[in-house]
């Protein structure tokens, strides 16, 4: 389906590219040198807080506005020349469902297969009916949307979406609104799209939706990307040893821990009498039980820890306030230049998330506010 | 992953709607954006239902009542104070007056000369009504977004709501013009000898004097809406603009009708070339950035 040449090293080339793309809005940089690129195939996340750019950043990837200064390319075309040519190639899905009130189901897909051009007529009825019946909508098409619920319209925005078939499918918050319920059939739908073949771009400040979903992640703020991997080597890069939850029946002794070889930093952990190592790497761990036990310790849990992709957002974000990633830092740290390795405990903590929060958002009771 | 940044001043960047040229643009999508829009205004009976009333007080009711007291009902004074007001209409309006009886005079002259406006309040006043609301209520309810992601040109989009805009004003104001000449005909027909109306300068006011008043005054009603923040605004801005263009459409519209044969010609012509200077202006005023709603300090 995409068009994804494959380059001269033999990788495919990305199905989007953006490089120090630049936009402003009256007096506010909405994107500020923002690159990233876009995998063929692939489910692709953009996360980031609100304002972080998301939703300009995939305007520019339509050509529905242009850019003030850089580079965009969307299947290797200019969307601000090539502008027709790109958008019927690309599915959108807004946060709003965008769908027209006073119109039925029907009517609102017929319009959207009319204006990308493939007509009107009985196999365009049955392609509306394929299409709704993919997200269970094709009930409801003879109602009208105004009495729509939001989880129904943004199923119908889900159908309209792949109507024409398009290589590349965006989605902005796509869940914004949906009971948990209808939030994972919706993900589960766009998982399922990569199936096809098509690549996805889905914007989203829900980390919890973006776990599992992700292949690749671009952390966003203030219009600029943050880092930029797979969520597995992004993990690795900020975390390259191993992280294990230790609890005993009595309090552990930090001056026992720091003796044990391996153990490069102690975390506490919100339950008495437990604490989260990190090791250098996974033989390490048969060492911190032989050394606890021999300390005369009654171990009650040892689990190995996978910081998840909310465990990664904070760390970055947080590094990021701190500092630690400099405008650069995105690409620093993807080349993996940058990771410390999880040296700095207040920074990359896995648990400490009210010390992360109160630092980012900088409201009272924080310890460290920008 | 870097990549060098290549400045793109805004000098450098054509405005996107000079880009998409007129070759580029499909008639075919103009119509699909104008039937979506007609199709919306179809389903809300709110909307028709105050238009189909406004036609039928300007185009049946009132004429009927004032026609019917003129000819059947023969009040005297009335007629009298009417064919008294005939006397300052111009000699070239008043040789064309026909009509034996004073009664079948009055009426001519009223049916004929003095209900103009109401082809100019119609269409005006429904077109600008949908018009004003028709860009900046995309960008209200959202979907604004859907089609700045679409293929359409920006001119396609300008193009096909200021067809639905017009249609609706124009087509409720040509079936009110043939209820309206129905009604003349049945009821002043008798008085003068026949059937009569629609006159010759009433089919060049229709035809060639009022459609090109109803996209000079849409040019600008888009153009508001495309700039204005909410649809509340660019109904009172709307407004604003409407009043002096009946009043300038209904006195050259007079002109029509009570000057010589080429009179309503000119007007046209003139209202023509003012009509597809205001319409390529105000195609500028649509552009993805507005049907987003973003700052673009534009």
């Amino acid at each position: 389906m995409t068009d994804a040449a494959p380059t001269t090293a033999g990788s495919p080339a990305p199905i989007v590219e953006l490089s120090g793309v630049r936009r402003r809005f009256g007096q506010v940089d909405a994107l500020a040198g923002l690159d990233l690129e876009v995998p063929a195939n692939r489910i692709t996340v953009l996360l980031g807080p609100n304002g972080a750019g998301k939703t300009t950043a995939i305007r520019m990837i339509t050509g529905a506005l242009d850019p003030h200064a850089g580079r965009v390319r969307t299947f290797g075309l200019d969307p601000s020349v090539h502008g027709e040519e790109v958008r019927r190639r690309c599915g959108v899905v807004s946060a709003k469902p965008a769908l027209y009130d006073r119109l039925d189901g029907h009517a609102n897909l017929a319009y959207s297969a009319e204006l990308y051009g493939l007509g009107r007529g009985d196999h365009i009825d049955q392609r509306i009916r394929e299409a709704a019946a993919r997200f269970g909508i094709e009930h409801a098409l003879d109602k009208r949307v105004g009495g729509f619920s939001t989880g129904m319209k943004t199923r119908l925005a889900l159908a309209r979406s792949i109507l024409h078939q398009p290589d590349l499918l965006l989605f902005d918050e796509p869940t914004s609104g949906l009971d948990p319920e209808s939030s994972h059939a919706v993900l589960d739908m766009i998982r399922e799209m990569t199936d096809d073949g098509r690549t996805v771009v889905m914007c989203t400040h829900l980390l919890l939706e973006a776990e599992g979903l992700a292949d690749k992640v671009i952390v966003m703020e203030a219009g600029d990307d943050l880092v930029s991997g797979t969520p597995t080597d992004l993990t690795r890069r900020f975390w390259p040893g191993t992280v294990v939850l230790v609890g005993a029946e009595a309090p552990i002794d930090p001056a026992v821990l720091r003796t044990i070889p391996g153990v490069r930093q102690i975390e506490p952990d919100s339950e008495p009498n437990q604490v989260r190592l990190h090791l250098d790497g996974d033989h390490r761990t048969p060492d911190v039980i032989t050394a606890l036990v021999a300390n005369g310790l009654r171990l009650t849990r040892i689990e190995p820890i996978s910081p998840t992709l909310e465990d990664l957002y904070f760390a970055v974000r947080t590094k990021r306030v701190a500092g630690e990633i400099a405008e650069d830092g995105g690409r620093r740290l993807a080349d993996g230049e940058g990771a410390d390795g999880g040296r700095d405990g207040d920074l990359t903590s896995v648990t400490d998330r009210t010390r992360q929060v109160a630092a980012l958002t900088g409201w009272p009771g924080s310890e460290g506010s920008r | 992953m870097t990549a060098p940044t290549v400045p793109v001043g805004d000098a450098a960047v054509e405005p996107r709607a000079a880009r998409e040229g007129w070759r580029d643009l499909s008639w075919r999508r103009v119509k699909i954006v104008a039937r979506s829009d007609m199709r919306q205004l179809i389903e809300d009976k709110g909307f028709w239902m105050p238009m189909v009333f406004l036609g039928a007080i300007f185009f049946l009711i009132i004429p009927t009542v004032l026609l019917l007291t003129i000819t059947k009902i023969g009040n005297v004074e009335v007629v009298s104070q009417m064919s008294k007001t005939l006397e300052v209409l111009p000699s070239a309006a008043q040789d064309q007056i026909e009509g034996q009886s004073p009664e079948g005079k009055t009426a001519y002259a009223l049916a004929v000369f003095l209900l103009a406006p109401i082809a100019i309040v119609v269409p005006l006043t429904i077109s600008t009504a949908i018009g004003a609301s028709t860009i900046v209520g995309e960008r209200e309810r959202g979907t604004g977004e859907f089609l700045a992601h679409s293929p359409a040109h920006e001119k396609e989009i300008y193009l096909g709501k200021l067809i639905a805009s017009l249609v609706p004003g124009y087509a409720t104001t040509l079936a009110g013009f043939g209820v309206y000449s129905l009604i003349v005909n049945l009821l002043v027909g008798p008085e003068v000898g026949g059937w009569f109306f629609p006159t010759a300068s009433w089919w060049t006011l229709m035809l060639w004097v009022v459609p090109p008043f109803l996209a000079l005054t849409l040019s600008i009603v888009l153009r508001l809406s495309a700039r204005v923040k909410s649809t509340a605004a660019a109904q009172q801005a709307a407004g604003l603009v409407t009043l002096p263009m009946i009043a300038i459409a209904y006195s050259q519209s007079t002109g029509a009708l009570f000057g010589a044969s080429s009179s309503g010609l000119i007007i046209g012509v003139i209202a023509w070339i003012l009509a597809i200077f205001g319409l390529s202006r105000g195609m500028r005023a649509v552009s993805r950035s507005r049907l987003l709603g973003v700052n673009d300090g534009v």
